[in-house]
């Protein structure tokens, strides 16, 4: 994420904003499940606040709470265990990257089709195009279980998801991208009788280089949405997702929470990888961002 | 008739599918319960209308569509407030593009736990989801125009109102519309997602979620096809009225 | 004959950059009289459009002293008291031709729109396109329509930066043999920004010489040619005679030397 300058008091003014309302919004929808717990403690405003900033159980969790709960998960747990956050992480983060992976390299094969005939092109865009309004995210969990009654087990079938998520914006972005020489580099290159081959090489190519990078911030972050939503299935029991689920069901809130800020917390840092390699990429082009 | 050829190949390829799909279910015994034919899936769509058209119901009409709206509505009136006030702007434009990458629909077990057990949850996400790409595309489209044009505003001295409305609105719909389509999709994924977390008794996510239990994916595909052909609706609908609305954009131009 | 519609003394203005200031007006007088046709030329970097940037209040100077019809820059543009035609036509897309000419008429609340949008087009020789997009005319006829569109609100002063820089000579020259009988029969001051000499000798009453680093006037040439000339004038003695002037004027300005 880049930052200009004259942003950062204003995004904090708005982070603490934030943060206040939170903190005042947990005293009346944790009022009702912190009632007897406050009368308990007598009542009052001391403890009402303490109370419902603090009930094992709330409505909605404090901010502290949320990040002492992420503060055992993470690192007072061996990595490797079963309940420690960062392993939940790798699994999802592994088969997003496998799916990412996958599906850039199907975005752009499919999108130097589209570019050299026309007749692909006529035949593929609509479909490509309707295959994205197919809300696909939300039959994930069945296609994962239906490719594993088929015999594929574990990180493949989420990746598929990942993979089927990804390539759309590559492939719009890359056609696009493949597209944009301005039709005086495609005449010289016709001048020196450069083959479809050495023009995709030379030309097409390196021009697409900027919008592959603009398509790769969507797609990876999508690729994770679509991890996550791969291991919504029920008996899924290891990555973000599943930790969502079995949250849900066992009314265990604090775990949701945590899931949640650990998907946003790698969703936002694989962006920010992704626009790290975009500007030393395109510094060593030449390219003025 | 140019449209008509234009369709031409892509149907071919769409007939093309379902028939080796077809006769792979014939000639492979790939189990019914996993893959059934297309042949088999019509016939449970025929049979099953009046399930679909209430499931339907349950999810497009009562959730889809209310969510999309209030989440594209607030997305522009906050974008709005942004262009207004630059504070705003430059505190929000970057919350709001780091939300946007976010895996939202993670919030869903989070909202049937706020909003029970009605259509309220599955809205709620639908809003959440749509918010952040109108908030960030609309931002976008506010300061499209070109410096030339501003100039041209301030030398009328236009009030920041009549800019907007004559000027930078104007210039913003084709990145309003692409927020809107990009939601379009967005909206029928929270909304059958979020049912997945619920305890809804009707609906397409729920009955997907039941037809696997029950083993009946026949019913499952059903509801996949009426999820793709609604889906592909509500984007071709948007692309018409982007079409009427952007008619100057040079993308459309005649 | 008149009061002055422009008075600028000891203009300066100075931009601040990361490296160092850039000099892009230093020491500007300039006195525009009304129903004058005055030209600012010179190189790039000259401070030309700058200059008329600060007569529309579009830029603020560092120093020095602007008035525009006897107010402040900015108070003449709240009180509208000129068209402004850019370098490029800037025509919304989304607005047909009378509809983009009627565009200041909406914001100021003008009435009598039509007519005022009709005769403006007729001025232009733009009639009959009223229902045409922007984009389905060519660039000569969209820079007639920003000229309408300028000339909507009836200003007496029109700003006009380079508005046909961007035209072939052909199409230029004929925009430029319009703009002067414009120009004759509506009686508006005109200042004017060109970086060629031809257009600059042809329409001018007066010309202001510009040279870069600082930006600064080198020199103000009172044409007095006949009104009613046409572009065979511009072979005529006078008309090399003050070409040669103007040439002349930048070169001592050591305007092309970098």
């Amino acid at each position: 994420m880049k930052t200009e300058r004259g942003q950062a008091i204003p995004v904090l003014v708005i982070c603490l904003i934030l943060v206040v309302v939170w903190y005042l919004a947990c005293i009346p929808m944790n009022a009702v499940v912190a009632e007897a717990k406050i009368a308990a403690a007598g009542g009052g405003f001391a403890a009402t606040l303490t109370e419902s900033w603090n009930h094992a159980r709330p409505v909605i969790p404090a901010p502290h709470q949320i990040a002492a709960d992420l503060w055992a998960t993470v690192f007072t747990i061996a990595p490797w265990a079963k309940k420690s956050l960062l392993y939940h992480c790798w699994v999802t983060l592994s088969s997003t990257l496998v799916g990412f992976i996958l599906g850039t390299l199907l975005g752009i094969g499919l999108a130097i089709l589209i570019v050299h005939s026309k007749l692909l092109s006529k035949a593929l865009m609509p479909w490509i195009i309707a295959s994205q309004t197919i809300p696909i995210l939300a039959i994930a969990p069945m296609i994962i279980v239906v490719l594993g009654a088929m015999g594929f087990t574990g990180l493949l079938p989420k990746a598929l998801i990942s993979t089927y998520l990804c390539f759309f914006p590559v492939t719009i972005g890359m056609v696009k991208g493949l597209m944009s020489p301005d039709v005086i580099h495609r005449d010289l290159m016709h001048t020196y009788n450069a083959s479809a081959a050495e023009t995709l090489w030379k030309l097409r190519l390196p021009a697409s280089v900027p919008y592959l990078f603009t398509s790769l911030k969507i797609a990876i972050a999508i690729a994770l949405t679509g991890a996550i939503v791969g291991e919504l299935p029920t008996g899924a029991v290891a990555g973000i997702g599943a930790r969502l689920l079995i949250g849900s069901y066992n009314g265990l809130t604090m775990m949701i929470w945590s899931a949640l800020v650990a998907g946003s917390v790698m969703a936002a840092s694989l962006v920010w990888l992704v626009g790290y390699a975009e500007r030393k990429t395109l510094a060593r082009m030449g390219v003025r961002a | 008739m140019k449209a008509l050829r234009n369709l031409f190949a892509p149907a071919l390829l769409g007939v093309a599918i379902l028939v080796i799909w077809e006769a792979a279910c014939r000639a492979i015994p790939i189990p019914q319960v996993l893959l059934p034919a297309p042949s088999v899936i019509g016939a449970r769509i025929a049979t099953e209308i009046p399930l679909l058209a209430y499931d339907f119901l349950k999810t497009v009409i009562q959730a889809v569509i209310p969510g999309w709206i209030i989440g594209c509505a607030a997305g522009l009136v906050v974008a709005l407030l942004c262009d207004r006030f630059d504070f705003l702007k430059r505190g929000l434009l970057p919350l709001g593009n780091f939300f946007s990458v976010l895996p939202l629909v993670g919030v869903a077990p989070i909202m049937v736990m706020w909003f029970g057990t009605g259509v309220a949850p599955n809205i709620a996400v639908v809003v959440i989801m749509t918010f952040f790409p109108m908030l960030v595309n609309a931002l976008a489209g506010l300061q499209a125009s070109s410096h030339l044009e501003r100039d041209l505003m301030r030398s009328y001295n236009a009030s920041w109102m009549q800019a907007l409305t004559s000027l930078r609105l104007p210039a913003a719909m084709p990145f309003i519309f692409n927020a809107l389509k990009i939601n379009s999709t967005l909206a029928m994924i929270g909304a059958i997602v979020a049912e997945f977390f619920g305890t809804r008794i009707a609906g397409m996510g729920f009955r997907m979620q039941t037809g696997f239990g029950s083993m009946s994916l026949d019913l499952v595909w059903a509801e996949i096809a009426v999820a793709a052909v609604v889906g592909s609706l509500f984007y071709a609908l948007l692309v018409l009225a982007e079409r009427a609305v952007t008619f100057w954009h040079p993308s459309y131009r005649v | 004959m008149a009061a002055a519609v422009i008075e600028a003394r000891d203009l300066s203005l100075t931009f601040q950059t990361a490296d160092s200031p850039v000099y892009a007006l230093s020491k500007v007088n300039l006195t525009v009289n009304d129903g004058d046709f005055v030209s600012f030329i010179g190189p790039s970097g000259c401070g030309k459009t700058t200059l008329l940037r600060v007569i529309a209040d579009l830029e603020q100077a560092t120093s020095g002293s602007i008035t525009v019809n006897g107010l402040s820059p900015h108070d003449a543009r709240l009180a509208r008291s000129y068209g402004y035609v850019f370098q490029a036509p800037g025509l919304f897309p989304w607005r047909t031709v009378e509809k983009n000419v009627g565009l200041p008429l909406e914001i100021m609340g003008i009435g009598d729109a039509a007519e005022r949008v009709k005769r403006n087009l007729d001025l232009v020789n733009l009639g009959g396109f009223e229902k045409k997009f922007p984009w389905q005319l060519s660039g000569g006829m969209q820079q007639r329509v920003s000229i309408a569109r300028a000339l909507a609100f009836d200003p007496r002063l029109l700003l006009m930066d380079e508005p046909f820089g961007a035209l072939d000579e052909i199409v230029r020259d004929k925009l430029n043999q319009q703009l002067l009988e414009l120009w004759e029969r509506t009686a508006k001051t005109v200042v004017f920004v060109t970086h060629s000499i031809p257009e600059a000798v042809f329409l001018s009453t007066k010309i202001v010489v510009m040279s870069p680093r600082p930006g600064r006037i080198i020199d103000v040439i009172e044409t007095n040619l006949p009104r009613d000339r046409t572009l065979d004038f511009r072979e005529a003695p006078e008309f090399l005679k003050l070409a040669h002037r103007v040439r002349e004027g930048l070169k001592a300005g050591h305007s092309y030397e970098d």
